[in-house]
């Protein structure tokens, strides 16, 4: 079959078939894909849509995907905004979008808008279209897509996709896709999740969304409950399905890991939990859009991955995996935003990669950002606190290695010289009560580590690597 | 060291720094309701790496995830140090 042109999700999922048989199903909520395609999630007056910039930031997965399928080839631009990313981010990330209208099932959240000319909620169910929408819909527009990751200054960062990056070429209806169930534990707001969304709607399957209310074990129950066959997530994801008691509960055919560094006792561990699944995993990065996906069982991927698909051209240089192809985000928003791709268009992931034996594995990333299951921590962020500490004269923030979330922060800290009378206490308690008052709880160091001194390079910088 | 010991400190000590209501650590109890969240289970597994000189999660590449906090107490215990 031809791929179908993504020209806006709309007819694209209409393309993909299977509306009445499929479901979207949220905590409290589930449609049919016929019901999202025609109906409306917006309370309220919903005229003149056509052209603007949307964001979009409710805590309900669900009522953001039917939000999105609404708005998408209606709006110019819409911004999908994570539930888990602190509101205090909205008025900039509106003004960086332009933003016309903002789209929430949360009155907070329409309390701290800013600049936002309409404010307009989100319902809890899918209504029927009123006729006046129809002028809406009548012409489709390519929206720009933006997703936003974490900036090393504490401001996300909005990366442009469109639905065609996003969704690539490759889209076709299996006639078997409508047995298969997706579920993901990602959020749709983020990559990863949104990337299984569009899977769904554009294959023509079921979708169980997680929601950020619900329990591991009650999601889990839940996929279960709704047969789910196909299910991603973070390392980080599988290693508390695993601990909890209904990991049972979901009896998958394909398991797919992304979003951190895979290692081998993961893919193991869910191996055994689930003998008769295939487990795969993933490379892809919101900027970067997906790279590849490994199916052999093994951590890391074999050497050939980097030239074997004609679509995707990707190279090691410097030591980081660059990506080049129609997949990739196609700018970042806003004035002083990074540069994306180089002179010949390849993406810097800036992860770096290790040849050993045939294979590459991931060692980490250059700029030393940490993840901590699935959350980035930019180390300059967290120095950047702790050097406000009165005591401290610098510090290096950096990663430890752990089995449960991939990494931890620790951070080397060096303090000014102290009085020589001065008997006081180590400083250590203080400096991460400092830092819990400051940062987000994954950011927080585990350990501080007192250190006479921190290398510094001939740039005048911290040496971040040994 | 009693392991028990060390792990139920652990789990009171974490528990407390992330303002957590931790359940009644009982054999029985299921992990994910003891009330820490994933990052709480990392910082644990990292002190008790420290202060009990292994880590289970990391040494065996095929061990299944304890699921209950008498898993989790078995888990360390048979551990090899």
């Amino acid at each position: 079959m031809q791929p179908v042109n993504p020209a806006c999700l709309k007819s694209s999922t209409v393309a993909a078939g299977n509306l009445s048989s499929r479901i979207l199903v949220g905590l409290d909520a589930e449609a049919t894909w016929e019901e999202l395609i025609k109906g409306s999630i917006l309370e309220g007056p919903t005229y003149g849509l056509n052209g603007k910039s949307v964001v979009i930031a409710t805590v309900d997965q669900f009522r953001a995907a039917a939000a999105l399928i609404e708005l998408d080839g209606i709006a110019r631009r819409i911004v999908l905004y994570p539930p888990d990313l602190s509101l205090e981010h909205l008025s900039y990330v509106a003004k960086t979008a332009e933003a016309d209208v903002l789209v929430t099932d949360q009155p907070e959240a329409a309390e701290v808008n800013r600049g936002v000319a309409r404010v307009i909620f989100c319902g809890r169910n899918v209504n029927p279209v009123t006729a006046d929408r129809a002028l809406d819909y009548a012409s489709a527009i390519e929206t720009e897509w933006i997703l936003l990751t974490s900036g090393t200054t504490g401001r996300p960062k909005l990366a442009m996709h469109t639905l065609a990056s996003l969704a690539g070429s490759a889209w076709h209806t299996d006639p078997a896709s409508v047995s298969l169930v997706w579920s993901t534990f990602y959020d749709m707001r983020r990559y990863g999740g949104l990337h299984i969304f569009l899977h769904a709607a554009l294959t023509g399957t079921s979708l169980v969304v997680s929601s950020a209310l619900e329990s591991t074990a009650d999601f889990l129950a839940r996929a279960g409950a709704h047969g789910v066959t196909n299910i991603s997530g973070t390392p980080s994801h599988w290693r508390r399905a695993l601990m909890s008691p209904f990991a049972d509960r979901i009896n998958p055919e394909y398991i797919r890991m992304s979003g951190e560094i895979v290692d081998q006792a993961i893919l193991n561990q869910v191996q055994a939990q689930y003998p008769h699944a295939r487990v795969a995993h993933t490379f892809a990065s919101t900027e970067a859009g997906v790279g590849f996906n490994v199916n052999d069982g093994l951590m890391g991927f074999p050497a050939e991955t980097l030239t074997g698909n004609p679509l995707i051209d990707m190279k090691l240089k410097d030591g980081t995996l660059r990506i080049r192809s129609t997949r990739t985000a196609v700018r970042y928003l806003g004035k002083d935003s990074p540069v994306l791709k180089d002179v010949e268009g390849y993406v810097d992931t800036g992860d770096t990669l290790e040849l050993r034996a045939g294979r590459y594995y991931f060692t980490g990333r250059r700029d030393g950002t940490i993840n901590v299951g699935g959350y980035k921590v930019h180390p300059e962020e967290v120095e950047a606190v702790i050097n406000r500490h009165p005591l401290v004269a610098m510090s290096l923030v950096k990663a430890k290695k752990n089995p449960i979330t991939g990494a931890l922060v620790v951070a080397d800290v060096v303090l000014k010289p102290l009085p020589a009378d001065s008997s006081a206490d180590p400083p250590q308690h203080d400096i991460l009560q400092f830092c819990r008052a400051e940062l987000a709880p994954h950011m927080v160091p585990t350990v501080i580590n007192i250190v006479p001194m921190l290398a510094v390079g001939e740039s005048g910088k911290l040496v971040r690597r040994a | 060291m009693d392991i028990r010991t060390e792990i139920i400190a652990q789990f009171k000590q974490v528990a407390l720094e992330h303002d957590k209501q931790l359940a009644p650590l009982t054999d029985n109890l299921a992990l994910l309701d003891s009330g820490l969240d994933s990052l709480c289970f990392a910082i644990v597994v990292a002190r008790l790496e420290d202060s009990l000189g292994k880590d289970p999660f990391s040494d065996d590449e095929d061990a299944r995830f304890p699921v209950t906090f008498g898993d989790f107490i078995r888990f360390y215990e048979n551990a090899a140090s």
